[in-house]
């Protein structure tokens, strides 16, 4: 676990700075939408999209879950500010940083890195900027989306971050990029 | 290899990324039941060779469970529908109508 950064094929780096809350709630209610929204500056992600704001970046989780990203430090305060916004309605904030280990991947073989573990498009006609998946790597379920050219973020539970680390850091030796994408 | 389609996330899959749930539109008998209708809820389950409904969960993805019509002989997919219906939606049963003449849905 000393090592965070691994460069091969890509350069896989594991690091601590996001700050992740998780809002549960039923977003076709204009007032939570419209908390949310104002809150984070960013709207209400459609399916599968991320939206990013001011003050972070909003990604869909499933119907009724976004998870919102924003700077570490700045999370506890948002949840809290949240949390109070929607008082009065039937949702729930929670500060889900520690819950969470997060990866960058970063080179033109990105792509291919993920799609040797996950059973998504990886091609880049199917899959862009703008959204995210929620899917398996190997055999735990993770979440990813592009941060960037080349460049993707990925986040898992904390109890498998090492596992992921250790999986990605096979996926990604030299000279073992399949380059079919 | 199964590809399902989750009603709520649009996301075509394959199955290692859902979870089986076994029959759907089970009614259920509970206490106040006669014992055989309570074994019959527990145990009985259809097991035709051909179409079947089953509950299937998005587990790697959303996490919803969702209703899939299919059928076991060809691994074909008719469609995939909401958890909350209590049978299977017309469109669906058109569906496997269509590609299985004189199939007829049983209750």
């Amino acid at each position: 676990m000393s090592e965070t950064v691994f460069e091969g094929a890509i350069r896989v780096e594991r690091f601590v700075g996001f700050g992740m809350i998780t809002i549960r709630g039923d977003f076709s209610d204009a007032k939570i939408a419209q908390a949310t929204a104002a809150r984070f500056g960013a709207g209400v992600p459609k399916t599968r999209a991320i939206t990013v704001g001011d003050t972070g970046m909003l990604a869909w989780m499933s119907p009724d879950e976004l998870l919102a990203v924003v700077p570490l430090g700045e999370a506890d305060g948002l949840a809290a500010a949240l949390a109070d916004d929607l008082s009065a309605a039937h949702a729930l904030v929670v500060n889900v940083s520690d819950a969470r280990s997060v990866f960058r991947l970063t080179g033109a073989g990105a792509r291919e890195v993920l799609a040797k573990g996950a059973p998504v498009d990886m091609s880049p006609q199917a899959f862009g900027p703008g959204m995210i998946r929620r899917t398996r790597l190997g055999q735990v379920a993770c979440a990813f989306w592009m941060s960037g050219d080349d460049q993707f973020d990925l986040v898992c539970f904390r109890s498998v971050g090492d596992f992921v680390f250790d999986w990605l850091k096979v996926a990604a030796r030299d000279g073992s990029l399949p380059e079919y994408l | 290899m199964l590809i399902l389609t989750c009603p709520y996330c649009e996301v075509e899959g394959e199955e290692t990324e859902f979870h089986p749930g076994g029959q759907a539109h089970l009614k259920r008998f509970g206490p106040g039941s006669s014992d055989e209708a309570f074994r019959d809820y527990l145990f009985e389950r259809k097991n035709p060779r051909g179409v079947h409904f089953e509950r299937w969960q998005h587990q790697y993805g959303c996490g919803k469970w969702f209703h899939v019509a299919r059928c076991t002989v060809t691994l074909e997919v008719f469609g995939s529908y909401s958890a909350q219906s209590l049978a299977p939606p017309a469109e669906v049963l058109e569906t496997i109508q269509a590609r299985r003449p004189g199939w007829e849905f049983e209750t």
